[in-house]
């Protein structure tokens, strides 16, 4: 029996220890707890590493394998769901950095939370939240999708609240629920519509069969995709319902890096490249993908910019990369998307990481405005923080320049068959926002690490970038942040070799396509390698220029930003407001559906109508038995007196009508 | 076998009766045994039962009034099977729940607890309409008396008045429904007879359906409750005692559920399908949106899961009037989910009333960190009660949006909103009560869930958590039943269309062909 088929084990590690840590976990020395966690999920790490190295054996035409089905979980009627699980490239590779990823936070966690209560429940909603994220990722079937979909969703809102006495904790955790419920109750009708419009779930099934079932371009495809990316909107938070994942960063810092920059919020990027077959035969779906993306990258970018938590610069920062990569994916560059995917990961939970160290030496300190010159105190964090923000930036040759880079190409070189000039105008959005994401990230790492010493607050102790559990992760993530990005890598054929490992996944869909004679929702033009290379030129250039900038305004002339303040007025309160979406929601949707239950439907409706008819026909009743009770008023003459208007009312019946 | 089940409790009540008053512990231990003996006799059947066919089992024919055609007829099929388990669950762990919650005439009350579970057993077994009426009517009276003498002082009559009427309403009209058809049967066939099973096959002229099928279907609607029948729900629900809104919520509304199933939709397909079955869709699609908006801003905790229930079952009354068989299993499972999930809450809600005497959800907050065992499984079950993946909820719910698509796309996909309103609910719900720090000194005392709790509400968790992760024995029970419902329904529909359409046209054809299709069952 070959490795692959006990990928069951992958998930199936975390979810044990979550559950012996969920139920006995209280009563077991702290080391254990976590250590089991850790080694849990390193075991599933260690399992998806072989089955990598199994697969990449195979020749690349079979390293979609068949699927692995444990058993039939449901049977009814027609519908007809298995336990199956989904191994092809794309699936292992989310794997890989899923667990390793995963293992390293975890790893971080046993030194970061030693000092806080909980630390079993802690330990146990991780390893949830990981063996969710398994399940999503492995999936063979919308249903099995969903359930991690919502796994993952459960256990973002766990621990984000994780420190539950905190109002605001608690209600950013619930506030991501919620948002998280309106996407999953657009991937539930994309569901309803696939079970209608196919009569299954399983990938492999309907993927194969839409090509031939589905009109292209048509209203049944598009409906299914359009609902599906609103579940990747909420998800992923995108516009309009990213307003969850700035407040997120009320959970602690690993659970920020782990769950709300590498692996929850990338789960919508996943699906979308898994159903890619589906979106390349729905154009419109195709280019609201790539526009919501856009948008969202250059406004999450913009409220980058102005923000004074590290954690919500880095929060806004990641919805703006997941932007960037729903833009690749909107233009059909799938591979390249889940490339950023990857990297993103690296080098956003490294950030998470230095930031969650920063909020160690200053006794939980967010506010970069009283932070400064804590390069001296803490140049561990310094440099690794330093690297993981060259990275996002997009310098070569760290990792983030060349999937940043490859977004911007294959964006540029991509028409849409809807919007010939699509891929100009995206490139433009996506240009500007590679430059702000220089600056707002150059910003906090001058702000943060540089400078005058502001701050107010510092611990004594706290400083544990020695201990082996902070920095081997950072480290790591830091080491894959500057080489993780070399597998992907264009110009180096040789080296090339990201694109070749997902091309099985994304070439399926539009080989099915073309072989049923349908056109391309969109094309790419092919350039010459010097027009490559001026390009990526360019996005070093303008990722400098973001720096320039930066150090400009924070380093050379502490002033200016002041001044600009000053100079943009309104505007600059408006983006550091975040636009006040927020408030806009609140007196939209929320209060307005709160006054209607209150007022007009329990009220109005339960009490005053429907109580009221039934309360009413209750005295009605009472009534007639008051009115029935004064007929009975025992003198004789009246009851002679009815008896005998009684008969001549029959009388006179009975004369007129016979 | 079937009525060792019903009168187990019955015999247990008249034995309660004989013990003298000031053994508190003897009655409640006498109780809680013939609880438990029915469940032990409620396993046997599970057991025994054949669930590969769709036949009644463990049948008990017995002749009572001869002339009239009324017998003594107990049968069981995959329809009744998972509610008399549930019934004769859901019984013991109340009374274990209320052991020393309940302080005042103790004896009355477990005699009320444990007549009202033969009554509820034994409408779920009778195959006789006029048995099944007589525990109909009979389970009123105990469950009656225990919202008006064991609620909460303040509006327990009120309550009490209000469900005894609102049921009653039903009722009557069902009776007279009731008669007519049996009245119709004889005229038809020459018989007479109470016989669920033989009325089933009743052919009756589209329009008698219609007014037979209102008049059931109002009994029904009241008792499940279909919005806007539903006010007499948060009253009850609010002022009965912990055992008495548990057995309500999670058995009581189950049987205009059951109803539906039973009577209304084989005995009146063609008034189901072209009248009802638009209508209750309708009624449940605004049954789960209304109940799910009027909990988000409800002060009161178990007035709160009262309207929760209001939303739960009209994702029941949507998969019943799409009427293919997999909403149909859908909503069976939904009601044993339903009685689970939402008889947990309440058994949870009556746990925090005896710590804290107080049902405001503002009085609370920040329990967590007192008590995070009952914590961690009240969290459970809210997750089980919004439909989360890998918990019952989930299961029915997805089992009746799939199926109810084909039939009424907007309409289902209204009903799949629902998910939002059911999270932002429950969600705000759990803050309030379990997170933050604690405001009020009373919540620092509180102590955790204690042994007896445990096992009372530990039972419910396994199976919400079982039927969440693995649905398929479930399914598998009621599947046979289902298919022959639906099949029954169709064929029965058809033979109506054909026969109206020979009275209109005067023509003799075979109904066979009248159809493009073959009918599903030979006739």
């Amino acid at each position: 029996m070959a490795l692959h088929e006990y990928i069951w084990l992958v998930p199936l590690f975390p979810a044990l220890c979550a559950l012996v840590n969920g139920l006995v976990g209280a009563r077991l020395p702290r080391l254990v707890v976590g250590v089991s966690a850790s080694c849990a999920v390193a075991a599933s790490a260690v399992m998806s590493t072989l089955i990598f190295f199994e697969v990449v054996s195979l020749p690349p035409a079979q390293r979609i394998l068949a699927d692995v089905v444990i058993c039939r979980w449901l049977d009814a009627g027609s519908l007809q769901i298995e336990v199956g699980f989904l191994i092809d490239p794309l699936s292992i590779l989310m794997m890989l950095v899923v667990t390793w990823v995963g293992l390293l936070v975890h790893v971080y966690s046993l030194s970061y939370m030693r000092h806080g209560p909980c630390y079993n429940r802690y330990f146990c909603e991780l390893n949830l939240f990981v063996f969710f994220m398994l399940v999503l990722i492995t999936a063979n079937n919308f249903v099995m999708l969903f359930f991690g979909w919502e796994g993952v969703g459960l256990c973002s809102y766990l621990l984000i609240g994780f420190w539950f006495e905190k109002n605001s904790a608690s209600n950013a955790g619930r506030k991501a629920f919620v948002m998280n419920r309106i996407g999953d109750f657009g991937f539930l009708t994309g569901m309803l519509i696939i079970y209608f419009t196919f009569g299954k779930f399983g990938f492999q099934e309907i993927f194969s069969a839409a090509p031939s079932s589905l009109v292209y371009g048509g209203s049944a495809v598009t409906a299914i995709t359009i609902c599906l990316f609103l579940g990747a909107i909420g998800k992923s938070a995108q516009i309009p319902l990213y307003t969850w994942l700035p407040d997120a960063m009320e959970g602690p810092s690993p659970v920020s890096a782990l769950i709300h920059a590498a692996t929850m919020v990338t789960a919508g990027v996943y699906m979308i490249v898994r159903c890619n077959v589906l979106y390349l035969m729905a154009p419109v779906s195709l280019l609201v993908v790539a526009i919501v993306g856009a948008c969202t990258a250059l406004f999450a970018a913009t409220i980058a910019l102005t923000q004074f938590d590290i954690k919500r610069v880095l929060a806004f920062s990641t919805i703006s990369h997941l932007g960037f990569m729903f833009m690749a994916c909107g233009c059909g560059a799938f591979t390249v998307g889940v490339f950023h995917l990857m990297t993103h990961a690296f080098f956003k939970s490294l950030l998470f990481l230095c930031a969650g160290n920063i909020m160690h030496a200053l006794n939980g300190e967010l506010d970069m405005r009283r932070m400064g010159g804590l390069g001296s105190i803490m140049p561990a964090t310094c440099i690794v923080f330093i690297i993981g923000t060259l990275s996002l930036a997009g310098i070569p040759p760290f990792a983030g320049f060349f999937s940043k880079d490859e977004i911007l190409y294959s964006v540029f070189s991509s028409t849409h068959s809807l919007w010939p000039s699509s891929g100009t105008v995206l490139w433009c959005i996506g240009f500007i926002t590679a430059m702000l994401s220089a600056l707002y990230m150059f910003r906090a790492m001058f702000m943060i690490f540089f400078g005058k010493d502001r701050t107010v607050n510092k611990a004594e102790l706290c400083l544990n970038e020695r201990s082996a559990c902070v920095w081997a992760p950072l480290w790591l993530l830091a080491a894959a942040s500057i080489a993780g990005g070399w597998v992907g890598a264009p110009w180096f054929p040789a080296l090339n070799f990201f694109s070749h490992w997902l091309a099985p996944v994304t070439e399926q869909g539009r080989l099915l396509i073309a072989s049923q004679g349908s056109r391309e929702a969109v094309s790419s033009i092919h350039h010459s390698i010097l027009f490559e290379h001026i390009f990526a030129a360019g996005s070093v250039l303008v990722a400098l220029a973001g720096i320039g900038m930066a150090w400009l305004f924070y380093m050379r002339r502490p002033d200016l930003p002041d001044r600009c303040t000053r100079f943009l007025g309104p505007v600059y309160f408006l983006m550091r407001d975040r636009y006040r979406v927020d408030e806009l929601y609140r007196f939209m949707v929320v209060h307005p559906l709160e006054l209607f239950a209150k007022k007009v439907l329990w009220k109005v409706c339960d009490d005053i109508l429907i109580d009221g008819a039934v309360n009413g026909v209750a005295r009605l009743a009472l009534r007639c038995g008051v009115l029935a009770r004064r007929m009975q008023t025992g003198l004789m003459q009246h009851y002679a007196l009815a008896m005998l208007a009684g008969m001549t009312l029959l009388i006179i019946y009975f004369m007129a009508f016979t | 076998m079937l009525s060792a089940l019903m009168f187990i409790p019955c015999a247990g009540a008249f034995f309660v009766l004989i013990l003298p008053r000031r053994h508190d512990a003897a009655i409640k231990t006498t109780a809680l045994a013939a609880a438990l003996g029915a469940f032990c006799v409620a396993l046997l059947l599970v057991a025994g039962f054949d669930a590969a066919s769709e036949r009644m089992q463990f049948v008990e024919l017995h002749p009572w009034m001869g002339d009239a055609g009324i017998t003594y007829y107990l049968g069981l099929d995959g329809l009744s099977l998972p509610l008399v388990v549930l019934a004769a669950f859901f019984t013991p762990l109340c009374i274990l729940a209320c052991w020393d919650d309940v302080k005042r005439h103790v004896k009355e009350f477990m005699v009320c607890l444990l007549l009202l579970e033969t009554a509820m057993l034994g409408v779920f077994v009778s195959l006789d309409l006029f048995l099944f009426y007589v525990f109909w009517e009979a389970m009123l009276i105990p469950m009656c008396l225990m919202i008006g003498i064991w609620g909460n002082p303040d509006r327990r009559v009120y309550a009490a008045m209000k469900f005894f009427l609102y049921t009653m309403v039903g009722s009557v009209l069902m009776l007279v429904a009731m008669l007519y058809l049996y009245v119709l049967h004889h005229a038809a066939t020459g018989v007479f007879t109470f016989n669920i099973l033989q009325l089933h096959e009743t052919l009756l002229p589209r329009e008698t359906q219609l007014w037979l099928f209102s008049a059931f279907c109002l009994a029904f609607a009241i008792k499940v409750p279909v919005f806007p029948l539903h006010t007499w729900l948060p009253d009850a629900h609010t002022e009965a005692p912990t055992a008495g809104s548990v057995l309500l919520a999670a058995v009581l509304l189950k049987m205009g559920a059951y109803g539906f199933l039973r009577l209304s939709l084989p005995l009146f397909p063609n008034a189901a399908v072209d009248y009802g079955a638009m209508l209750f869709a309708v009624l449940g699609v605004a049954g789960i949106l209304y109940g799910a908006w009027v909990c988000m801003v409800q002060k009161d905790l178990k007035r709160l899961i009262a309207f929760s229930s209001v939303s739960h079952m009209g994702f029941i009354m949507l998969g019943i009037s799409a009427m293919t068989i997999t909403t149909l299993q859908g909503a069976v499972l939904q009601m044993i989910n339903h009685g689970l999930s939402t008889g947990a809450l309440f058994l949870l809600a009556g746990m925090l009333y005896e710590r804290r005497h107080t049902r405001m959800i503002a009085d609370f907050g920040g329990l967590f960190k007192v008590m995070p065992v009952f914590g961690a499984i009240f969290l459970v079950v809210s997750l089980s009660s919004m439909g989360l993946p890998g918990l019952n909820g989930f299961v029915g719910e997805f089992l009746i949006l799939m199926g109810s698509f084909a039939r009424f796309k907007i309409l289902t996909v209204i009903a799949a909103s629902g998910i939002i309103f059911a999270a932002a609910y429950m969600l705000w719900m759990f803050q309030r009560v379990m997170y933050g720090a604690i405001t009020d000194s009373a919540n620092e005392g509180v102590r955790d869930i204690s042994r007896r709790e445990l096992w009372v509400i530990l039972p419910v968790v396994i199976c919400i958590v079982w039927i969440g992760l693995y649905p398929k024995p479930f399914l598998k029970i009621s599947e046979p039943t289902v298919i022959k419902l639906v099949q029954h329904i169709e064929h029965k529909y058809r033979l109506n269309v054909a026969q109206e359409a020979i009275k209109v046209t005067g023509l003799q054809f075979p109904v066979d062909s009248y159809f493009n299709r073959p009918l599903s069952t030979g006739n």
